[in-house]
């Protein structure tokens, strides 16, 4: 990997010519968003390449300080907005360390469904912007299609489709909704065959498996250089999952594969994800199978307001229903890490309480960031047309990268 | 005049005419910020399909558009590159400001985001929301029409020059 500015200077000894620098972004269509990458080339070859990120930093730690514990969750929504659900997920799990409480298995059996619904539909516009920037419009829109109707799951049991803030402290927004079921398994027959529909458009497509194959590889240890994480890692062949290796919510009660494939480049990332889906989609059948009966919020009225018919005909309810909604969860003084993998890779949060009811730092690890630092190792020496190639297979989300 | 009655021609203001044809195609910049972003994909994918009122030629160049789309939180760093996206744009040009974040700041009121969009371009439509629903923005495209049939932006606001936006 060389470095850009000494790059620019140097002069070809045979033509006489320095390196052309061309800037993409942060308005680009195959950039996800604002990224801007600044490439010095020779010719069509890639001589250096710098990614730059910060367009979209939007100051989301610190105004995590700013509000209750509760509150802080819907700023978490808008950093991967592809999968608002596993965002909330890891910062609830902190919190909930930090009190020492556990939910109820129900609610993480739920817990559980929606991240796994949210992993499909974050791979599911993945693939239909990573084929666009390859040039397959069709695919965009056939997953789109599946892609609103878990928006319309989601939508049915937290009230809105994007950013639902849907997982509290200590439970869940609410209980399922009635019809939820019948809805959920529909959806569950049904994606099958549309993900034979995607292999269908894209698989046996050779003008895809040509641009794919071996385009922007990395060995596993430079990946782990890097500090790859999730997808992206078991497309270099290390089996790495947080859901497997350090299980959380029950995940070790749920029967699955952690995918890998060996090659490490962008066709072995295609096919990591597209097998993923339909491990996600076992885990969400298992879920919805074993869904336990009973609470699916955590007892008492310290951590998880009392409902309101309760505050209605009980004075203590009122007084804890206004202390929560005011002054926040008081939590214990004291510093957790909590990740979950999410699916960019391991999204982590590393929370301090100060003992009142803001956090005194929220630090997210946000899996996009350290994904996009490898975007130079990956395109040294390449044409240009495969950074998009690159950038669309990272499958990078800038408001995670910047905050 | 006389026997124009029976022929097929059709008599239009030119202005009227071009008004109709311009709220017709509307040409929106592929300039996806956040998360608005995503909801004005799923606005021109399937389900919503934005080419029912002929928006849907979304043009990666701003020079081939005439309606930007802000879809997400500005941020300081990208404020001045916003506001040259949109002088790249050729006249006539329409701005619709998507969510909460784009009118006025949203969830994000900090040291980071500007607080509106409208701080730095002129804005015809807001849409609120955090994001909008694909509802919501076909609303506003639907009004952006309305808007450009009844004569388009009457005067173009006073705005802050270039140096006055690199310093916000």
């Amino acid at each position: 990997m060389a470095d850009i500015e000494t790059t620019i200077g140097q002069v070809d000894p045979e033509t006489g010519l320095k390196p052309m620098v061309i800037n993409l972004g942060p308005q680009h269509p195959a950039t996800h968003g604002v990224l801007r990458v600044r490439v010095a080339l020779d010719g069509e070859q890639i001589r250096a390449c710098e990614p730059i990120i910060g367009y979209l930093h939007t100051g989301i730690e610190k105004n995590c300080e700013d509000l209750t514990f509760n509150q802080a969750i819907t700023l978490t929504d808008r950093m991967d907005y592809l999968s608002p659900i596993t965002n909330n997920f890891g910062y609830v799990l902190g919190v909930e360390k930090l009190l020492g409480v556990e939910v109820p298995k129900r609610c993480q059996y739920i817990r559980v469904m929606f991240a796994e619904l949210s992993r499909i539909a974050s791979h599911l516009v993945w693939l239909g912007t990573a084929a666009m920037d390859m040039g397959a419009m069709s695919p965009f829109f056939y997953t789109m299609q599946q892609r609103e109707q878990i928006l319309d799951l989601i939508e049915m049991s937290a009230g809105t489709r994007m950013n639902p803030s849907y997982f509290r402290v200590g439970g869940l927004l609410n209980d399922l909704p009635p019809g939820f079921e019948e809805k959920l398994r529909a959806f569950l027959d049904g994606f099958p065959h549309w993900l034979q529909e995607y292999y269908a458009l894209l698989d046996r497509n050779p003008i895809w498996i040509e641009r794919l194959k071996g385009t922007a590889p990395i060995t596993a240890e430079k990946a782990l250089d890097y500090g790859w994480t999730g997808p992206l890692l078991r497309a270099c062949g290390i089996p790495r999952d947080l859901r497997k290796t350090n299980p959380y919510s029950s995940y070790e009660d749920f029967d699955f594969d952690v995918i890998t494939e060996t090659d490490g480049d962008v066709y072995a990332r295609y096919h990591v994800r597209m097998r993923e889906m339909k491990e996600s989609l076992k885990i969400v059948r298992q879920a919805i199978d074993n869904l336990p009966e009973g609470e699916w919020h955590v007892p008492g009225w310290k951590i998880y307001p009392p409902n309101k018919q309760e505050i209605g005909r009980n004075m203590e309810a009122l007084i804890y229903h206004f202390k929560l909604f005011t002054e926040g969860i008081r939590v214990p003084a004291g510093e957790v890490y909590s990740a979950v993998e999410g699916p960019k890779g391991e999204i982590g949060y590393f929370i301090v309480s100060d003992g009142s009811g803001k956090p005194y730092r929220v630090r997210v690890r946000g899996p996009s960031f350290y994904n996009i630092a490898a975007l130079p190792t990956l395109v040294q020496d390449k044409m240009l047309a495969d950074v998009v190639a690159a950038i669309g297979s990272i499958d990078i989300v800038l408001g995670e990268v910047d905050r | 005049m006389a026997g124009v009655e029976d022929r097929p021609v059709l008599f239009a203001s030119m202005k009227k005419l071009a008004q109709w044809a311009q709220s017709g195609s509307l040409w929106p910049a592929q300039f996806g910020l956040a998360c608005c972003a995503i909801e004005m994909m799923a606005t021109a994918a399937s389900r919503f399909d934005l080419s029912r009122f002929g928006a849907e030629v979304m043009r990666a160049s701003p020079r081939q558009a005439d309606v930007m789309i802000v879809a997400g939180r500005v941020s300081q760093k990208m404020a001045p590159i916003v506001r040259e996206l949109y002088d790249q744009m050729p006249e006539p040009k329409w701005v619709i400001a998507m969510g909460a974040c784009a009118s006025v700041g949203g969830v994000f009121n900090n040291y980071a985001i500007v607080q509106g969009v409208d701080r730095v371009v002129p804005v015809d439509i807001y849409v609120p929301g955090c994001p909008p629903t694909p509802e919501g923005l076909l609303e506003a495209v639907m009004q952006l029409q309305k808007k450009i049939r009844m004569g388009g932006r009457p005067m173009a606001p006073a705005m802050p020059s270039p140096e006055e936006v690199a310093q916000a």
